[in-house]
């Protein structure tokens, strides 16, 4: 009998799926957070192996933070009717209209307020698990995070206070009020998800791809899309360009970058040569301080 | 925005020149660089999964920057930040030590907190390492970074060769069941690349690996500052006729000797559907451990004992003629058989035996001690049971290499105990099946995970 050896992409499809269906068996009311974004259309495809000819044993969650790209929120309500599966939408809005968020001004960006409707929706919900799409080569606090995460019944992450995580033997008790994140592809980097997005042949929201833009130039070399809101600063002017989006997000603060790649093919070679990180390029709130995504974490973000 | 700094690429390094990297890599991608899976030229060498044991001492930070800036993981504005966290430190060079720093409070006390994992890739092979800190938590983390590697590097400082950490970072890479140990000598620049230095320490490291029964190391001369044969092989190791380290780990087998192994496929989940056209489908859910399965294979189910033999191997709805060690698929049977989440599906012929017994070493992890500890939780695969500690029979002491009697067991001990089950387990020794012999407790009380567990030898089943 020869020996047949898995690509590294197998490897990690199979280790997704494993720490999904270890949700879907340890936890009793888990969810799966979806966005819409690239990350998390490859979680659905993994769960789709995962479950299928069965349903997804959990609801698809997004927390709409009413800046996003149309095409996005299109995208994402099309992809959950495809699927047949249940799509539970808590906005922003209504967290600002309850009093739960504060806003300083209008056109804040929205990012960060996340956590307190993702909160309010877990204890709305009872949900025991969240799982979401966060790579651990995205940032640095995340390459100290666990598959299986814990959060305590404020949502907080402790990153000194982890559990130890062995094998594939993964650990998701929890008391009451507690939760757990799970973060089947860990493991992948922007490549990988590429890699795979070409494999499966996955579709995806339009912004992804090579398109025409109005955008501001900044200093640095960040490109700041014109949109309601995020008009032209005082003193700067406006150009087209040929843009995409590496990340997805809250409009605030979600950049695109200069780009020709218009098939999943360019973006895979585009993405195997680039000089410079996902988040650095694209995320304007990560370069607060080196300690952002850190402090976010600790407060119950994704 | 501040305007951006020019990233110092080059501080702390004394490589290639940037530009000669460019166009080596750009000549090693090509201009149709086309990943494998996509159907290009370039074999996809799979995925390969190592851990790093020393401190900073002994330049482990430095190997691991020199890698992944050799093989350009380490991007422009990521090098930008780097440089601005070394001046706001007062320091006047690129610390690279300080790219596998990742929390804040870390960085405020110069210490490494816990397991990070890094990625890279050579554009056929991707890696993924975790970088164990070298403190006094040291066996808690290098236990947890080394249960998903298949290889060790264990960094010697050649100015002072074999040292107490040596031996305790090449045993419990052995314990941990690592096939593949790396023994690298670094620092050579600091002994004028004397191969005699080398010989020495590979001699020493020699006799206490056999002593354990370790039977293959390998061992590098490098200097990681430098750059020698880490990437690239260097002009000043003339006398050394091995691979440098990057292409050992580009060579180093994968997965193979996993597939010859006896199946095991602990079961997650019971798919049943429930449809009008899927009334009477039933699928066994989970991902081959060890071993190979294809339809017709006989299987018995363990604990119950109970023996059918596949029908169908699915995945996402399409049909697979086998499934090998790594891959997560739904398995069907010729007949109905009794099978919920926890229990075991093995080869007919090799089936581990069911115990409620079992002797075991511990490597313990919580930061109670074991008598302080609640109620404890077994967990082997997908099966979980009750379990008890029963007699503490020796702690491995790492300084000497040797048994010691002990009283109780605290954070960090090795120890070898008996464990008595509420229900059976069917589990492997370890030695012979990494993934069938292991287990974690967890404590019932506070829901930590407190220990890892490795079955002994068939001989105490």
């Amino acid at each position: 009998m020869t020996n047949r050896l898995l690509t590294h992409l197998e490897r990690l499809e199979g280790e997704a799926i494993h720490i999904l269906r270890e949700v879907a068996g340890q936890c009793a009311n888990p969810a799966l957070l979806f966005s819409g974004g690239k990350d998390s259309v490859v979680l659905l495809r993994l769960a789709e192996k995962a479950f299928r000819p069965g349903r997804f044993p959990f609801p698809l969650v997004h927390i709409d933070t009413g800046h996003n790209y149309a095409e996005v929120i299109d995208f994402r309500d099309r992809r959950a009717a495809e699927l047949g599966e249940k799509l539970i939408v808590r906005t922003l809005d209504e967290s600002i209209a309850k009093g739960r968020i504060v806003l300083r001004s209008a056109t804040e960006s929205r990012n960060r307020h996340q956590s307190v409707t993702l909160l309010d929706t877990v204890e709305e919900f009872e949900f025991d698990a969240l799982i979401g799409g966060a790579r651990r080569d995205e940032e640095k606090a995340r390459a100290k995070e666990r598959v299986f995460s814990f959060r305590d019944e404020f949502g907080q992450w402790d990153p000194k206070n982890q559990r130890p995580e062995l094998w594939n033997l993964y650990n998701a008790r929890i008391h009451k009020g507690e939760h757990m994140r799970a973060f089947p592809i860990s493991n992948w980097t922007e490549l990988d998800v590429w890699q795979y997005i070409a494999e499966e042949g996955l579709e995806l929201p339009e912004i992804y791809f090579a398109h025409e833009r109005e955008v501001v130039e900044l200093p640095g070399g960040a490109l700041l899309p014109v949109t309601d809101l995020t008009p032209i600063p005082a003193g700067k002017s406006s150009v087209r360009r040929s843009v995409r989006f590496r990340t997805v997000g809250d409009i605030s603060c979600t950049a695109p970058v200069l780009s020709e790649a218009r098939t999943v093919e360019d973006i895979i070679k585009e993405t195997a040569t680039t000089e410079i990180t996902e988040r650095g390029a694209t995320r304007l709130d990560d370069q607060t301080s080196e300690a952002s995504m850190e402090q976010r974490k600790k407060e119950g973000y994704f | 925005m501040e305007k951006q700094i020019t990233p110092q690429r080059h501080q702390g390094h004394e490589g290639a020149p940037r530009k000669e990297q460019e166009k080596d890599k750009e000549a090693f991608l090509g201009d149709s660089f086309v990943p494998s899976s996509l159907g290009g030229g370039i074999p996809d060498n799979g995925l390969l999964r190592f851990i790093t044991c020393g401190s900073v001492d002994d330049g482990k930070s430095t190997l691991i920057g020199r890698l992944l800036y050799d093989s350009k993981a380490i991007l422009a504005d990521a090098m930008d930040a780097l440089a601005k966290s070394s001046r706001k430190r007062g320091l006047e060079e690129v610390d690279l030590s300080l790219l596998t720093d990742g929390l804040s409070a870390e960085r405020e006390q110069g210490i490494t907190i816990d397991v990070a994992y890094r990625y890279f890739s050579t554009g056929t092979r991707k890696y993924i390492l975790a970088d164990a800190p070298g403190h006094e938590q040291y066996t808690r983390n290098m236990v947890t970074g080394a249960s998903t590697a298949d290889l060790a590097i264990v960094l010697i400082d050649a100015r002072k060769g074999v040292l107490p950490q040596t031996r305790r970072h090449t045993t419990l890479a052995h314990l941990m069941g690592l096939r593949h140990i790396v023994v690298a000598v670094n620092k050579m620049d600091l002994v004028d690349y004397n191969q005699a230095v080398f010989s020495t320490i590979q001699a020493q490291v020699g006799a206490f690996a056999s002593k354990l029964g370790i039977p293959q190391l390998h061992f590098i001369p490098l200097s990681a500052l430098k750059g020698d044969m880490v990437v690239d092989r260097g002009e000043r190791l003339d006398w050394y006729q091995g691979p440098t380290l990057m292409e050992l780990l580009e060579s180093i087998e994968l997965d193979s000797s996993e597939q010859d192994q006896p199946f095991r496929f602990p079961v997650q989940l019971v798919c049943r559907p429930r449809t009008e056209e899927l009334i009477d489908y039933r699928g066994y859910q989970g991902r081959v451990e060890s071993g190979r399965i294809k339809p017709g294979d006989a299987i018995t189910v363990q604990p119950s004992g109970a023996r059918s033999r596949v029908r169908r191997i699915e995945l996402y709805g399409k049909e697979l003629p086998e499934a090998v060690a790594g891959q997560s698929v739904t398995l069907l049977l010729e007949d109905e058989v009794d099978i919920s989440r926890g229990d075991l599906i093995a080869s007919a012929e090799h089936a581990p035996v069911p115990t409620r017994s079992l002797t075991a070493t511990l490597a313990w992890l919580g930061e109670k001690p074991l008598s302080s500890t609640g109620r404890l939780v077994l967990r082997h695969g997908t099966r979980e049971v009750r379990a008890k500690v029963g007699e503490i029979e020796s702690r491995l002491d790492l300084e000497a290499l040797e048994p010691v009697p002990v009283e109780d067991v605290a954070m960090n001990d090795i120890v070898t105990v008996t464990l008595k089950l509420q229900g059976p387990i069917a589990p492997d020794a370890h030695t012979v099946l990494r993934s069938g012999g292991s287990f974690i407790l967890i404590d019932e009380a506070t829901h930590n995970t407190v220990a890892a567990g490795l079955v002994l030898g068939p001989e105490y089943l």
